[in-house]
């Protein structure tokens, strides 16, 4: 009952929000407001393809491109349907609009169970999409790209079909239901033929259709298969351009050196020395924006020169709220609070407290995760150029809507003012969500009389000035009946929270309520404990935190996959066999599991490796951003107590596969990524200052550590699920309970360090 | 003033002499491909060939490179380079493609001297190039085509 009592609160909350826009009419995705730009003999079909008289099909981009080979599995929905030529279509980034908003992510970021189908849930929902649609933002981010889109990208494709066999149809005077589309061809059955560019004048001039079908999968030829990434040409030859790769005219740069103390500002700055050195403008103070850090800036003709009188600027810094933070303070606050506290309940079910009594036998244990950086490869920078009260911004980011408005609210002019051109990311991972340095560059710009400037970060200030993965402690009971049954599942975790954070820093809404990312990965998993309470407790620290790849599901994945182990443990049984009890109602999980273990030899004797050592297994399952991914690891310890991963199977569930080789692409990549945090990563906070500086100290897995991974897709036909970020939740757990396995060492902090 | 030899062309370069070659090869010539990572010679993104010896260009000042050939990737040619930009793009290595560049020169210089490299070939010669995307299997592979492929 108290469940219900906290959806309808939600609902309500949310209503307020509401009202105004409710009364609207249901806007479809299709056009944008302003058509869209065109070249000499190109015609936009709707917002989303222009098809030009040269035969090329250009798809419109909404998402940011980061690795995850969004470009093209966005380009193969609406090729799908258009039934165009694949070696004719290009890519173009899109305008901001409102069609181009993400309904899915917010949709997602709802605290539902996902097993929860209920009225309420549904209605809040609908109307979530609805609202978003309207007052929502452009974002890349919480695997949601394919899902947010697979209808709308096919609808446009199938809509511009339409109009190019009307067009045919119009010309040859024949009925539209006479004509069809082919490999970007229309063809009539009396053999007469046009090709897509023949006909896209035309074609711009029939009315917008007002209902298209959409193919059966069945009669899908592009959509399901392993087509090649559509930008990697430009990624082989230097061609790509990244945000840093922004060329202009005249154009300066400015490098930037932050107070070291999170969420400190400048005292006071002695510029003499730098200003005398080759090629610097101008050295300037800079605010602490978006709750980052101030500092100070050297704007200059080169990189290079901006970076050298930098170090030559003595700065006297003002440290602070965070001053006194470490992470050993953070660690005894947490776990303080959870003495006290179980924290708000995200899921309740049954008596958790009077099973746990009743047990025949329980069990109980503590995690623990640290801070973790992003360290993308491309260092964080934005280019700007601030003329007669226009602002242009050049970058790789998450949201342009976002950028777009930050930079505006700098500069004190419009949104409309400010035209924001998206470039590629060398990495995103939820860290170019945040546009910290699209407001420092807009502020740079200001002060470089109208030229374009681009700032951009050394590693060491990316490294020490990121919005990190929180720390989080985790506490939790089990109880099994004389059988071994799981019988009580009791669960809290207390940490900071990332969203309401960022409602804050990025909305200046206030941030209070519960929050789904500080216990996805607890709360919304399949497993049916008879009686469970899962909680998370709230605590504000002064330290900044954000979306890190998984986000909630990247720490809590590896406490509750880990404990689970230890319940198989104290029950005596296989660690496979006992999550399936758990999974009776859950076929689709099931499925992944028992299939992981099969491919991975479960249960099968286990060789030494070459270097003679003795291996062992470890397995985890978990569920994120609707898709299901079981994970196999196998370890082997070396002399000097080192760990090392051998071989990771890993099977996934992401509804239909819209491109299988780009899915397992993102495993390898979630797998990786999961690895260096598990093995090697920890942010650590002194005095309010990370210690961390460069890629010796904040460890990335090398391909000398990466081990041979092997990825099965699950066949189906449900809508297509997030692949971006599930694969990374389960490796820490597998890795760990590998090692159990081996060593009988519970490692119940990451990374993880044998005794 | 110093004369550089980029990509079998002799470029006039004025820049002080201790600036690293990366940031004459962006900050100055504007040849963006090759990419600014870490600055510390640990992450490899910034990878050139001095007379086809993989070198971190972040830490090389121009005053030391003298009359060495430097091939960036905008100039990396050659039946290695084709070999492995082929499999590169058959096994579908790339995703952001930001570590790239110096993935492709990392590689390039290894096959040259080692055409028929081992795993543990590849672990010694890539390890100093990371890739947070996560690569490296691809990369693995791909190394593995190129050089049966040229040996074919
Ligand atoms: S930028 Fe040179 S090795 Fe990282
Ligand atoms: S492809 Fe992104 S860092 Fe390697």
């Amino acid at each position: 009952m108290k469940r219900r009592t906290f959806l309808l609160g939600t609902a309500g909350a949310a209503g307020a929000l509401m009202v105004g826009w409710s009364i609207l009419p249901p806007r479809q995705r299709l056009m944008t407001a302003q058509t869209l730009p065109v070249r000499e003999g190109q015609v936009a079909l709707n917002g989303w393809v222009k098809i030009a008289a040269d035969d090329s099909v250009t798809v419109v981009m909404s998402k940011s491109e980061m690795g995850q080979g969004i470009y093209t599995g966005l380009a193969m929905l609406l090729a799908e349907e258009l039934d165009a030529d694949w070696a004719r279509v290009r890519i173009e980034q899109s305008p901001i609009d409102g069609i181009y908003n993400n309904l899915a992510a917010v949709v997602d970021g709802l605290p539902f169970h996902p097993d929860d189908d209920s009225a309420i849930t549904r209605l809040v929902g609908w109307i979530t999409k609805k609202t978003v649609r309207e007052i929502g933002i452009m974002v890349t981010g919480g695997s949601s790209s394919i899902k947010d889109l697979w209808l709308p990208m096919r609808e446009a494709g199938a809509s511009a079909r339409a109009m190019l066999i009307g067009a045919a149809a119009e010309q040859w005077k024949v009925p539209p239901g006479e004509c069809r589309a082919e490999t970007g061809r229309v063809l009539h059955a009396s053999g007469k033929s046009a090709s897509f560019g023949e006909l896209a004048a035309l074609a711009g001039r029939q009315p917008l259709p007002g209902g298209v079908s959409l193919k059966e999968p069945a009669r899908f030829k592009l959509v399901g298969q392993s087509v090649r990434r559509i930008e990697a040409r430009s990624k082989l030859d230097g061609t790509a351009q990244f945000g840093m790769d922004v060329l202009l005219p005249g154009m300066l740069y400015a490098s930037v050196s932050m107070c070291p103390t999170l969420g400190g500002k400048v005292a006071r700055f002695e510029s003499a020395a730098a200003a005398k050195l080759p090629g610097v403008k101008k050295v300037l103070a800079i605010d602490a924006y978006n709750g980052g850090s101030g500092g100070v800036a050297v704007i200059a003709d080169t990189p290079f020169h901006a970076m050298r009188a930098l170090e030559k600027v003595s700065v006297e810094w003002d440290h602070g709220a965070a001053a006194g933070v470490s992470s050993a303070a953070v660690y005894r606050r947490l776990t303080q609070t959870l003495d006290k506290e179980s924290g708000h309940a995200y899921y309740s079910h049954g008596d958790a407290d009077a099973a746990l009594k009743s047990a025949a036998k329980t069990l109980s244990a503590e995690y623990s995760a640290p801070y973790l950086a992003h360290a993308a490869m491309e260092p964080m920078n934005c280019t700007a150029q601030f003329k007669d009260g226009m602002a242009t911004v050049w970058a790789g980011v998450q949201s342009p809507t976002l950028a777009r408005n930050h930079a505006a609210k700098v500069l004190g002019i419009a949104t409309e003012k400010v035209d924001v051109r998206e470039q590629l990311l060398g990495g995103g991972f939820g860290r170019r969500w945040e546009v910290d340095v699209v407001s420092q560059a807009a502020a740079i710009a200001r002060e470089a009389g109208g030229v374009p400037v681009q700032t951009f970060w050394s590693r060491e200030q990316d490294m020490a000035h990121d919005y990190y993965r929180p720390a989080c402690v985790s506490r939790f009971k089990a109880g099994l009946d004389a059988a071994g049954n799981l019988i009580a599942w009791h669960n809290s975790a207390a940490g900071q929270a990332i969203v309401l954070s960022s409602l804050k820093r990025n909305f200046g809404l206030p941030g209070a309520g519960p929050d789904k990312t500080t216990d996805e990965g607890a709360f919304d998993q399949p497993y049916e404990w008879p009686n469970a309470r899962i909680g998370y407790e709230i605590v504000d620290l002064p330290v900044p935190v954000g979306f890190w790849r998984s986000v909630g599901h990247s720490h809590h994945a590896f406490f509750k996959e880990s404990f689970i182990d230890e319940a198989a443990a104290a029950a005596g049984r296989d660690p496979v066999e006992f999550r399936a009890a758990l999974l009776v109602r859950h076929p689709r999980q099931l499925r992944v599991l028992k299939r992981a273990a099969e491919l991975s030899g479960w249960g099968m004797p286990l060789a030494p490796g070459d270097d003679g050592a003795t291996r062992a297994r470890g397995v985890a399952l978990h569920q994120s951003f609707g898709s299901v991914v079981a994970q196999v690891a196998e370890v082997s310890v070396g002399a000097d107590k080192s760990i090392r991963v051998h071989r990771v199977v890993c099977v996934v569930d992401c509804g239909m596969p819209v491109n299988p080789n780009l899915i397992r692409q993102q495993m390898e990549s979630a797998i990786v990524f999961g690895l260096s945090a598990a093995l090697y990563q920890e942010i650590e906070i002194k005095n309010g200052q990370v210690q961390q500086s460069n890629y010796h100290d904040f460890q990335v897995l090398r391909m000398d550590a990466c081990p041979v991974i092997e990825t099965d897709i699950i066949p189906s036909s449900e809508h297509p699920e997030g692949v971006g970020e599930p694969g990374t939740p389960p490796i820490a757990p597998a890795v760990a309970n590998a090692l159990y396995a081996l060593t009988g060492q519970r490692l119940r902090a990451l990374p993880l360090k044998l005794a | 003033m110093l004369m550089l030899k980029i990509n079998g062309k002799e470029v006039k370069v004025d820049a002080e002499p201790d600036t690293p070659l990366l940031w004459v090869l962006r900050g100055e010539l504007h040849m963006n491909g090759t990419k600014f990572g870490c600055g510390m010679a640990l992450c490899g993104t910034c990878t050139v060939h001095l007379d086809g010896e993989p070198v971190r260009s972040c830490v090389t000042p121009i005053s030391e490179i003298g009359a060495r050939n430097i091939t960036t990737i905008e100039g990396l040619q050659g039946s290695e380079a084709e070999a492995l930009k082929t499999a590169w793009t058959e096994l579908d290595v790339v995703q952001c493609g930001y570590c790239q560049s110096g993935q492709l020169m990392s590689a390039s210089a290894l096959l040259k001297k080692t055409p028929n490299p081992s795993d543990a070939d590849i672990d010694a010669a890539m390890s100093g190039n990371i890739c947070r995307c996560g690569t490296y299997p691809r990369i693995r592979a791909a190394i593995h085509q190129a050089a049966g492929k040229k040996g074919a």
